[in-house]
């Protein structure tokens, strides 16, 4: 029988299941995105990691600034609304602070790609990057042959990272999962991957979800975190709004290394999680 | 009420009534997203618009400044899952419209998203493909919604991230990709269409006040027009007054004094 989610402090949890050199995904499609988590891995100092996420958005800017990362994996890499993620163009354009090796694929192949992780098979297949230069530039994206029809179809490795983070509104004593509002590919990713850590806003006696609610089982749940307001700044429906504004002036702070770096010491290296 | 307008204005206002009430329209964030929600507001109130985030039948009443901003969510007729919405939705055949935006475009109205310069060592790093490369396979047919320079009307992509009519002619077919492909790029200077046959790019309106010579100006490639080039007509004031109030109330929910 497989043990059921440890409801535990964040900090423990990443110490115990984030480890260097591992491939790590942190999802939330603009919705849940776990911020708090991916700052105790700043904290934490994890190098190394080939970081999963179909946008990498602020919390992967951060991460990639901070020292983090040796590869991402990823499909749309800017600040929504507002432009560039500074901090992911500067390892790709000048490898500051070190190299980042990019895989990058489309939104509908990693969603797939997850799917096909989730149902333990080695690759997905779609109708995809037909006349596309991407499968030019990653030669993990190949066509097959369907063998029943013999059209030709896209086929890319399935994504099974070695540890996925989200970000839900609730969590039972048990350790159950409960996610509302735009879900993005977190049931995908969390059952794709060998080890799951979910922060929770509250962890609640009774979740009281409706039958078809996307809950995710305490058993296939490694960890469970309380931390209200993990997903600041981006969202939790129900709980609290995107702060637009911080996204805004995100793109100040990312822009200068120095400012990034400054800032990153004030606002996550001297919190405690 | 003030019925001057911008080039910005007319794009935007040109871009909304390319879409047909009812349709079932995929919405890029940005200038599409304004121009559907425009239509959604005026002549199209049965438009279902879909965010990649999965939101379907998305009516927000202020424009989102992201794919998945709660406004989406909370005004959707349901909220689905990512791989859902590509695999079921998209992939199923379901969506009518792409409406999609773009950092460059060539005179086949392949789109540029991912990179200017050498992919390995780019000179500028764009934020990538996104949904873009499917919608742009498979929707019904795709609107696109550009600003008109040098820059972005090039000769040459660097990276062709999504498919328009590839080399022109049949290749697009050839090439197995199942929509009709783009039936419109809509700009600030003008609207241009594919010919039926070389699939290349002509301009079929031309907005008010605009010359020739500044769409020329504003295109790296000899642009070509069609037989009977139109004047657009210009914005009507019920659709500057739709737009003014969109983008009010927008600029008030974003903490902003409202721009253009």
């Amino acid at each position: 029988m497989k043990a059921p989610a440890k409801i535990g402090p964040l900090r423990e949890a990443i110490a115990e299941h984030v480890h260097d050199g591992e491939t790590l995904a942190l999802e939330g499609f603009t919705h849940l995105i776990p911020f708090a988590a991916g700052h105790e891995v700043i904290r934490q100092g994890r190098r190394g990691l080939s970081l999963v996420r179909m946008t990498p958005d602020l919390i992967y800017d951060q991460m990639i600034g901070m020292g983090c990362a040796a590869r991402l994996t990823f499909s749309w890499g800017g600040n929504p609304g507002v432009g560039s993620l500074h901090r992911f163009r500067d390892a790709v354009e000048n490898g500051w602070p070190r190299p980042l090796e990019i895989e990058e694929r489309s939104h509908a192949d990693v969603a797939n790609a997850y799917v096909a992780g989730a149902a333990n098979l080695p690759f997905s297949i779609m109708r995809g990057y037909a006349g596309s230069d991407l499968p030019r530039y990653n030669d993990r994206i190949r066509f097959i042959q369907c063998p029943f029809t013999g059209e030709s179809l896209a086929a890319t490795p399935s994504i099974r990272p070695d540890v996925t983070i989200i970000h839900a509104q609730k969590a039972d004593r048990k350790g159950n999962v409960l996610l509302w509002g735009i879900v993005g590919v977190q049931k995908e990713a969390a059952l794709a991957a060998k080890r799951v850590i979910v922060t929770v806003e509250e962890v609640v006696d009774e979740l009281k979800a409706p039958p078809n609610a996307c809950v995710l089982p305490a058993w296939v749940v490694t960890a469970v975190c309380p931390v209200p307001g993990g997903a600041y700044p981006s969202y939790a429906l129900g709980y609290y709004e995107r702060d637009n504004q911080f996204y805004k002036s995100w793109d100040e702070i990312a822009r200068d290394r120095d400012v990034f770096t400054a800032w990153m010491r004030q606002h996550v290296l001297e919190k405690r999680a | 009420m003030d019925t001057t307008y911008s080039a910005s204005d007319m794009m935007t206002v040109a871009a909304a009534r390319r879409l047909n009430d009812g349709a079932v329209c995929f919405v890029g964030i940005g200038l599409p997203s304004t121009a559907a929600n425009l239509a959604r507001l005026s002549h199209a109130p049965n438009v279902s618009l879909i965010y990649e985030s999965g939101t379907i039948g998305a009516k927000p009443a202020v424009l989102p400044l992201s794919i998945g901003d709660g406004e989406l969510a909370t005004t959707a007729d349901t909220v689905v899952s990512t791989p859902e919405i590509f695999r079921y939705y998209l992939q199923g055949g379901r969506i009518d419209v792409g409406f999609l935006g773009a950092a460059q475009i060539d005179r086949f109205a392949n789109i540029n998203t991912t990179v200017i310069g050498p992919y390995r060592s780019p000179k500028t790093r764009l934020p990538g493909a996104g949904g873009a490369p499917e919608i742009a396979a498979l929707a019904g047919e795709v609107l696109i919604i550009i600003r008109q320079s040098r820059r972005s009307f090039v000769q040459k992509l660097d990276f062709i991230t999504s498919a328009g009519f590839l080399e022109g002619g049949e290749s697009r077919k050839r090439a197995g990709l199942p929509g009709k492909g783009p039936t419109a790029v809509i700009t600030d200077l003008c609207i241009f269409e594919p010919d039926p046959v070389t699939r290349e790019l002509s301009v079929v309106c031309i907005h008010p006040g605009v010359q020739r010579e500044a769409i020329q100006a504003a295109t790296d490639w000899p642009v070509r027009y069609a037989a009977d080039v139109a004047t657009t007509e210009a914005p009507t004031r019920s659709e500057l007054e739709t737009l003014r109030d969109l983008l009010k109330r927008t600029a008030a929910a974003h903490g902003e004094v409202a721009s253009g």
